[in-house]
């Protein structure tokens, strides 16, 4: 098979998959959980670009998903827009902002990088639960409208779930080829020294400003998404702890690696959910585990669980 | 005028709590280059470890406030030997992850502990509030300020006048020289791991009787504290300590003269400012200043 195919098989393989997942799941919790496993893994992916490949930590990427919900929000529920016209806008409001925020921070480098986004976002998660008049405040935005094309209502959970993970595969097939591209090996090798990629000739400041820009603009489809599907928002989705849920998605899963920030997207979905079941214990758990996992597998899960195995086959070999 | 200086006492107040976890998140960083994120949550220890042995236990007040201290050192020691001493691939986005999910752990076991209600305390000392130029000044306010100068002023010798003051900033500015001329310099980062905790939960408990206590407070007050070191220049203990002041008073001023909402925005929109247009810090000078 030529590598071309190969690719193809996979693609066919994945949407089969999600098509079969969709037809087989009856109950309407477990397509819930999917669905946010879809809206995640979209965020993580979104992050990977701008962590795995181009090296730039983001601790403040809640933000651009708070502005993707509430831009909606705000002009379907106020306003009384169509969400097919707020999405453009929701998109491109936040690809703004990342574009104003990102000209004077990713000037900054390293930790300093990290202060710099996390200032940022605690000051949007600031403005989302002060506006009182506009986003409705602490107490949370109500009444955002159900998506629907033409006479087909996307509110139903099986309609919903394809409908994301259609997006997330568009959205897997436009990083591919980002990361594919020469954009993609010059990220690369800002990942690796950001001098000796502007001595080859690489433009980094443009190039980190494109990343992202980018990557604000797939959260704010991400926020999007989950704002019409739970038609409720409130500011404590998009705090702090959020930010720092996303980065944990990507590093956990494996960074520059899509199907790691995926894997790390489900298992960060999921692990609450299991968890509901030690109640009290649930956040002590938690925090043992996303420790454990970076002091046992510093690399990420992907690449973790490759070791494992092949030291097993060593072994084995041996 | 009298509102004026209402709020030069309570941003004053404030300040020097932010000051005194400035300077916990500063020591450990030129220590370690390690940026703690689980600093807030041993403020938090150190007050509810007050509410326990104080409030509850009714020890005299100095005996809980060193038990407390000593308390929350031993976390902090813990962490750094089971978490931190362990990781293979120091990477920081891994210690930036590591500290927040002991962050996490230690929220969820204060819950545990403590439960979800807030808790309070007494003053430490039952005077009543001092008049000053028409405006209240609490006593506890002064046991604050006292206590943070004492402890910058403590340090300040520490670093100058003992040995293990000197190895420990031999230490930070370059950890295999200092280990080449014979400074345990691994013991040093734990000293200074054990040092900042502690000074964490020094700052949880003379907050403890002007605020609630609850297992959810420290993630603010550690983000603010590291806004207030970040803008005095990391690494530097005067910085850490005019870094906090100047937060606090800039913040009790917003919140007098703008509007209470800004309370919070301020300290990220002056971590924002000095980051672009100074992020050495305002007292900071690059690596001259480390402790």
């Amino acid at each position: 098979m030529t590598p071309s195919l190969k690719k193809g098989v996979a693609y066919a393989l994945a949407c089969s998959a999600i098509a079969g997942i969709g037809l087989a799941a009856t109950n309407p919790y477990h397509l819930q959980v999917m669905t946010f496993i879809g809206i995640n893994s979209l965020l993580a992916l979104g992050l990977n670009l701008l962590m795995g490949y181009a090296g730039q930590i983001s601790l403040g990427h809640a933000a651009f998903y708070g502005i993707g919900a509430y831009t909606t929000a705000i002009l379907t529920a106020t306003y009384g827009l169509s969400p097919w016209l707020s999405l453009p806008m929701a998109v491109a409001a936040a690809a703004l902002v990342a574009f104003l925020v990102g000209m004077p921070t990713l000037k900054l480098s390293g930790y300093y990088l990290g202060m710099g986004t996390l200032g940022f976002g605690m000051i949007a998660f600031i403005v989302f639960r002060e506006w009182d008049g506009v986003t409705g405040g602490a107490s949370g935005f109500v009444g955002i409208p159900p998506l629907a094309v033409g006479p087909l209502n996307l509110s139903s959970g099986r309609n919903y779930f394809y409908l994301v993970w259609g997006v997330l595969l568009v959205a897997i097939l436009v990083c591919r080829r980002i990361i594919d591209s020469r954009t993609g090996r010059a990220l690369r090798a800002i990942h690796d020294s950001e001098n000796a990629a502007r001595a080859v000739g690489v433009g980094t400041m443009h190039l980190k400003l494109q990343v992202f820009v980018f990557s604000a603009a797939v959260a704010a489809l991400a926020g999007f998404l989950y704002a019409h599907y739970v038609s409720f928002i409130s500011p404590g989705t998009f705090d702090f702890l959020m930010s720092v849920r996303m980065v944990t998605m990507v590093v956990i899963g494996g960074m520059a690696s899509i199907w790691g920030a995926i894997l790390g997207a489900s298992l960060l979905t999921l692990l609450p959910e299991w968890l509901h079941a030690f109640s009290d214990l649930e956040m002590v758990v938690y925090g043992l585990i996303m420790m454990g996992v970076m002091i046992v597998m510093p690399q990420g899960l992907t690449r973790g669980i490759l070791d494992l195995y092949e030291r097993a086959r060593e072994r084995h070999e041996r | 005028m009298e509102a004026f200086v209402q709020y030069l006492f309570s941003g004053l107040t404030n300040g020097a709590i932010y000051a005194v976890i400035a300077i916990g998140f500063s020591m450990l960083y030129s220590a370690t280059e390690l940026i703690n994120f689980a600093h807030g949550e041993f403020v938090m220890l150190g007050a509810l470890g007050l509410v326990t042995l104080w409030g509850g236990l009714h020890l005299p007040l100095p005996a809980a406030f060193a038990l407390t201290v000593a308390g929350a050192a031993l976390v902090g020691f813990l962490f750094e030997r089971t978490a931190i001493r362990t990781v293979k691939k120091p990477h920081p986005i891994v210690l930036v992850i590591i500290t927040v999910g002991a962050s996490i752990f230690l929220r969820g076991g204060a819950m545990m502990i403590w439960g979800k209600d807030a808790h309070s305390v007494p003053p430490f000392s039952g005077h009543p509030p001092i008049d000053v130029a028409g405006a209240k000044l609490l006593p506890q306010s002064i046991w604050i300020l006292v206590i943070a100068v004492v402890l910058a002023v403590g340090l300040f010798y520490f670093y100058r006048r003992t040995l293990t003051g000197k190895a420990m900033q031999a230490t930070a500015i370059n950890k295999w020289g200092a280990w080449l001329s014979g400074i345990p310099s691994e013991r040093m980062v734990l000293l200074a791991f054990v040092m900042s905790t502690g000074l964490g939960a020094t700052a949880g408990v003379i907050i403890a009787p002007i605020t609630m206590c609850s297992y959810d407070m420290g993630t603010m007050l550690g983000l603010k504290g590291f806004c207030a070191a970040m803008l005095g220049g990391i690494g530097s203990l005067w910085g850490a300590l005019a870094g906090g002041f100047t937060l606090g008073i800039v913040e009790a001023l917003a919140v007098g003269y703008v509007s209470s909402a800004a309370k919070d925005a301020v300290a990220f929109i002056l971590l924002l400012l000095i980051l672009y247009i100074k992020p050495s810090g305002l007292f900071g000078t690059a690596d001259a200043s480390r402790f």
